[in-house]
């Protein structure tokens, strides 16, 4: 590996470990990438108790525990309580598949500080439609038990045009279930999603609505369930700063041990990923060709390298701006002051068409049949 | 939320606070969230035991170092951390 000794690097604060790709749900919104099938290899405990000890020495403190589905592997409470041990505040991010009582005891006895549960919509016929598995009966069930036992209770909506008519209930359920914290993450389109952007991605009206509906519902319950809202960004002017700029704080870790600066970057050409299996965390943190890629501003094109927002938001998302314009160097095409943003007006466009269509085409679901048609 | 001054004040069972040796500061965490600390605020925080009063806090603080006059900052930054839900009053 190439050895840059730069004395600017940040070290991780998040890691988040994704555990497994399998999952029983089949979210066509889903962020693994579309080939997921193709990496069935996992990391062995003993492998993600080394790297979970390596970033902790760098400084990560905040673990996301994800996949897939989490809660597929076996030895899940052994993980947690290497992470308890090692002073992470961990994070388990389920679907609640599969989660009872005699688990979620034992995850809070081996030191599991958060669950935050997903729920796909406020009813059980679109929940278990979206899914593409019963689930939402359960899904309740695991938000009780969760609060039951003393955990903070983080809902998780992913909000796309099949379920934004259900703003309002989707924030009454959140309150009726104890919920601590709602995240109403409007979907980002990569992955799946960006498969299925014609029949996701609400029209700028519909967006516009269940906004002020969300923004109102915050002001009601102050104090008691705090409101993380995720903008759509295709409705804005200037993109996010992804992932709070590249290579600086988060670090993510593929169930194979592929270590990615972002958890879609592995849709992004020529990056040679490393994988934990061959390197020392810091090595990849600060050695590798990935994690360099985008540090700083020397990579960035016109109109960016010479905007006054350029620290603002680093020139937005690099997967986006690869899925959308083809090249991963170039200003995120959400930004108005990009010479391509008229790709995110015509996809907006789109997506109204189809919406006003009679004909829509059926959403591509998240399993390991449709995976393979992607490689 | 105002504070109040007759009732005790307790740090959050849905938040921990923990020394962070890379960064050499107390940090405040809690679902996919982090607050750095100063040396202060941590102070404070860790006074907040649920026996306490927010002035006995406050003469906790001024005897630990040896000061006077901090009632105003610490109130202040009680009710900053009560609107955070960092810490919590019956």
């Amino acid at each position: 590996m190439a050895g840059s000794n730069n004395l600017n690097i940040t070290p991780p604060r998040w890691l988040l470990a994704e555990l497994t790709y399998k999952c029983p749900l089949q979210c066509p919104y889903c962020s693994n990438p579309l080939d997921y099938a193709k990496y069935p290899q996992e990391l062995s405990t003993e492998d993600w108790k080394r790297v979970l000890s390596q970033a902790r020495k760098m400084g990560a403190v905040q673990l996301g525990l994800s996949g897939g589905e989490p809660l597929t592997r076996q030895d899940l409470p052994e993980i947690v309580q290497h992470a308890r041990e090692l002073g992470y505040y961990s994070n388990l991010i389920t679907s609640g598949y599969g989660l009872n009582e005699d688990k979620i005891i034992a995850l809070k006895e081996a030191g599991l500080d958060h669950i935050q549960v997903s729920i796909q919509a406020s009813t059980q016929e679109l929940n278990d439609h979206l899914a593409g598995t019963e689930s939402y009966l359960h899904k309740r069930e695991v938000a009780r038990l969760v609060k039951k036992h003393d955990y903070p209770m983080v809902l998780c909506v992913v909000i796309h045009r099949e379920n934004i008519h259900q703003m309002q209930q989707i924030l009454e359920m959140a309150e009726e279930l104890g919920a601590d914290y709602l995240e109403v993450a409007n979907t980002q389109y990569y992955g799946w999603a960006h498969v299925n952007r014609d029949q996701l991605l609400p029209t700028r009206e519909q967006f516009l609505e269940a906004e002020e509906i969300a923004q109102a519902y915050k002001e009601k319950v102050v104090g008691k369930m705090k409101i993380y809202y995720v903008i759509p960004d295709f409705y804005e002017d200037r993109p996010k700063a992804c992932m709070n700029g590249w290579g600086t704080t988060f670090l993510t870790i593929a169930p194979d041990g592929v270590a990615l600066p972002c958890h879609s970057a592995r849709e992004l050409p020529g990056l040679d990923c490393p994988n934990v299996n061959d390197h020392s965390i810091e090595e990849i943190w600060h050695d590798s060709k990935a994690f360099n890629f985008f540090r700083g501003d020397d990579w960035m094109q016109e109109p960016c390298r010479s905007c006054d927002e350029k620290e603002k938001d680093k020139g937005g998302c690099r997967c986006q701006a690869y899925i959308m314009t083809g090249d991963m160097h170039s200003t995120d095409p959400v930004c108005s002051k990009s010479p391509q943003h008229h790709l995110i007006d015509e996809a907006v466009q789109s997506a109204r068409n189809s919406a006003l269509s009679t004909e829509e085409k059926p959403l591509v679901f998240r399993n390991s049949k449709n995976s393979k048609l992607h490689f | 939320m105002a504070l109040d001054l007759n009732q005790t004040i307790s740090f959050s069972p849905l938040h921990r606070l923990q020394w962070e040796e890379a960064q050499q500061k107390d940090v405040i965490l809690y679902p996919e969230g982090m607050v750095e600390l100063n040396q202060s605020s941590a102070a404070i925080l860790k006074l907040c035991d649920g026996k306490s009063t927010p002035d006995q806090i406050v003469s906790t603080l001024e005897q630990q170092f040896s000061a006077t006059g901090l009632q105003k900052d610490v109130h202040q930054f009680l009710e900053i951390a009560l609107n955070n839900g960092w810490v919590q009053q019956p």
